[in-house]
């Protein structure tokens, strides 16, 4: 067991450090502000060009061949320069190359790694959040092209999205999570309408909706085989669910980190309930931290992504709702009096973390079911 | 990096929590049994486990604060009533100020349990509390200011004035009344310094954090085990999916406390003293909270049976409270760390 760098890790350490002393942009506190979804793309290019982005994945697609553990590297220097984190891919890549054929994979791959074309995921619907199996979505085939109808929701980067992963029925005489198949939609085509949904902190920029009118895909877009769209979207939100995957360590530990500057420049000015609102806030980031370094660990014996996904989503949800907590609690009567004050967004922000990717009842009944092996009523 | 245990580490775990298993407690009634009491006490001092922070041939410890807790996590997931921590937290204490520990005596604590006895010659003026001290404990060890650091001293245990029960039902905790006379040990090679002492503290919080998570896991066990063959309704309790999340939440808590447990055990012999010290804390602070709502999950879904005395649901309880408390609970870790990362609250130091 050893946390310590190896001589290769302190070496790319050392590397990223340097780069990001020059580059690190002056973004705001990340995904609460709707400047640092406006800027996001950018940040994505300038990492991926100086090459620290897509470090675990195929270099032949743009990644670097390196053991995940180097993505605990990368989100311990970025919180520690205060720069933004990651930006949350892998869940994508992995549904792409676990379920696309060659051509599907060495067409999109590259793109979505470097950043030079962006994507969103159509999955949610407004009738089918937690039971995504009954969307209604439909993808009919006419010769070489399906045309797609349908309304999708929750919608990340549909503003700015050049492609969309998109979830739809082919097969409506099936069960319900049989008849769904995956496509690689282009978004700029006149069938598609991307509406922005305002969220509870004010910000625009980040979710969507998009509506479907008889919009067209080339048949050879879809990913896997007919009917494989569930496996496919289990694939993608079992990765979706692991902090590792998504880099909101570094955005947590740039948070309390600035919540500690607040008391410590004033000591005096703050309440013993506020002091251990902050302190608590770091015990939990730092448990997440070392989680992350346990779990991606485990993966250099070639653990399979599996139920495993929901416990580090409810770990990460408690997480970042403490630090939501803490946030309030430092800004006091400022966040009830100032609707621009980050706190009030950062806290407001933190509410969504028990719902997107799935809920929390839904992380829930999985780990109760599929890893304690409770019995299902 | 690398935090999977190495094939030694992974061979010490199975083969602790075999041992732990075979000849710790099942039932409440087992606690009663001094055959099988002192047969696990044989077996964990052959095993050499209360030695593994004893010298080696160049001074050095003989085994990692990983190696240690992952014994402690072991012991607590079996609620194995042997002194573990104890003992080897003596040992440590004994290679730093450089004598022989003859693995009878145990650390004492001052009354909150939560750091070392810092006592003056010639008699203890407070009590002093060895906790997880073994059944024929001869001495605790307090520590004497000397110059920049720490004499070892000693307060003899026929000086105690109970026979060791508290709130665990499994480890000894002895008070040794005020007025015990103080003896400095003889012919200790090396003053006990601070950073000794933080090190030493960070060795403590790793243990006590690591019993934490194997009593979770443990507890969890044997409660997904019930919630399964229960049944009410017609269907087993544990089909229900309110029990289903107290039991998921659970289960969640007990990972995320291994996961920092993990970190701080091999923060002991990694990092600088103070630091490693810290690492304990943020352990200790998660593990005793997560600990409590995960021993006080399981009594809830025992039901009625739960609280009652023969149900071994209240025995990993007790022991969470002891551990919890001894080195310091989640209320005296977090206002250490507000102290180290917020400053003082008067903004004075």
């Amino acid at each position: 067991m050893d946390f310590r760098d190896s001589p290769a890790e302190a070496d790319f350490r050392g590397r990223l450090r340097a780069w990001l002393a020059e580059h690190a942009p002056d973004l705001p506190a990340s995904s609460t502000d709707d400047e640092y979804w406006a800027r996001q793309g950018e940040w994505h290019t300038a990492l991926f060009d100086a090459g620290f982005f897509g470090l675990s994945w195929p270099a032949r697609f743009g990644g670097h061949d390196l053991p995940t553990v180097f993505d605990v590297i990368i989100d311990e220097e970025l919180a520690a320069a205060g720069a933004p984190p990651r930006p949350s891919l892998g869940y994508l890549v992995q549904g792409i190359s676990t379920h696309g054929n060659d051509a599907i994979r060495q067409r999109f791959l590259p793109g979505l790694i470097s950043g030079r074309e962006r994507w969103c995921q159509g999955f949610s619907e407004p009738d089918a959040g937690s039971d995504l199996a009954a969307l209604r979505t439909t993808a009919t085939l006419d010769g070489e092209e399906f045309v797609i109808n349908g309304h999708k929701i929750w919608t990340s980067y549909s503003d700015v999205a050049d492609w969309c992963i998109l979830l739809a029925r082919t097969d409506p005489d099936v069960p319900k999570h049989k008849g769904l198949s995956a496509f690689a939609v282009p978004m700029h085509q006149p069938g598609i309408e991307q509406r922005p949904l305002r969220m509870i902190n004010g910000i625009t920029n980040e979710f969507g909706q998009v509506t479907f009118d008889n919009a067209r895909v080339a048949a050879e877009n879809m990913i896997g085989e007919p009917g494989e769209g569930w496996r496919l979207a289990m694939t993608i939100v079992s990765h979706e669910r692991e902090p590792g995957e998504l880099g909101y360590v570094a955005r947590y530990r740039k948070t309390v980190k600035a919540l500690e500057q607040t008391v410590r420049a004033n000591p005096p000015a703050f309440r013993a309930d506020q002091r251990d609102a902050v302190a608590w806030a770091y015990v939990e980031t730092e448990m997440l931290r070392w989680h992350v370094s346990r779990r991606l660990s485990e993966r250099l014996d070639g653990v399979e992504h599996g139920p495993g996904g929901s416990i580090d989503k409810l770990l990460m949800t408690w997480v970042e709702q403490s630090v939501g907590r803490a946030a309030l609690a430092v800004s006091a009567a400022h966040a009830a009096t100032d609707a621009d004050d980050m706190a009030l967004k950062v806290y407001l922000y933190s509410r969504a973390q028990s719902v997107m990717g799935g809920t929390s009842q839904v992380q829930k009944n999985i780990v109760a079911t599929r890893i304690l092996g409770l019995p299902t009523s | 990096m690398d935090t999977r245990d190495t094939p030694e580490q992974a061979e010490l775990r199975r083969s602790a929590r075999r041992l732990a298993r075979e000849i710790g407690p099942a039932t409440v009634a087992d606690l009663d049994d001094p055959t099988r009491h002192k047969r696990l006490a044989a077996a964990v001092r052959d095993a050499g486990w209360l030695e593994l922070r004893d010298e080696d041939h160049d001074g050095a410890p003989l085994a990692s604060g990983v190696e240690a807790a992952i014994v402690a996590d072991a012991l607590g997931a079996a609620v194995a009533d042997v002194a573990f921590a104890g003992p080897l937290l003596a040992g440590d204490l004994a290679r730093r100020a450089g004598i022989h520990f003859g693995g009878r005596a145990s650390p004492a604590c001052s009354e909150q349990l939560d750091g070392p006895a810092i006592v003056a010659e010639p008699a203890l003026s407070t009590p002093v509390y060895a906790v997880d001290s073994d059944d024929d404990l001869g001495a605790a060890y307090v520590l004497v200011p000397e110059g920049s650091g720490y004499r070892l001293a000693q307060v003899r245990v026929e000086h105690a004035n109970n026979t060791g029960t508290g709130a665990d039902l499994t480890r000894a905790v002895r008070v040794i009344a005020a007025g015990a006379p103080v003896e400095v040990i003889a012919d200790q090679r090396r003053l006990v310094t601070d950073d000794d002492l933080a090190e030493w503290t960070a060795l403590g919080l790793a243990l006590t954090s690591a019993d934490l998570v194997g009593v979770m896991r443990g507890v969890l066990d044997i409660t997904v085990a019930y919630a399964t063959e229960r049944r009410q309704y017609g269907v087993p309790v544990g089909s229900f999916q309110a029990v289903q999340h107290l039991l998921a939440e659970a289960h969640c808590l007990m990972e995320g406390a291994h996961s920092v447990a993990l970190h701080a055990s091999w923060a002991v012999d990694n990092l600088p003293p103070a630091d490693a010290r810290s690492a304990g804390r943020v352990a200790k602070a998660y593990c005793a909270r997560a600990a409590r709502t995960v021993c006080e999950t399981a009594v809830q879904v025992h039901g009625g049976i739960g609280n009652t005395w023969e149900c071994i649901a209240h025995v990993y309880l007790r022991r969470a409270l002891l551990s919890s408390q001894w080195f310091g609970d989640d209320a005296t870790q977090l206002a250490a760390l507000q102290h180290e990362r917020l400053g003082a609250p008067d903004g004075l130091s």
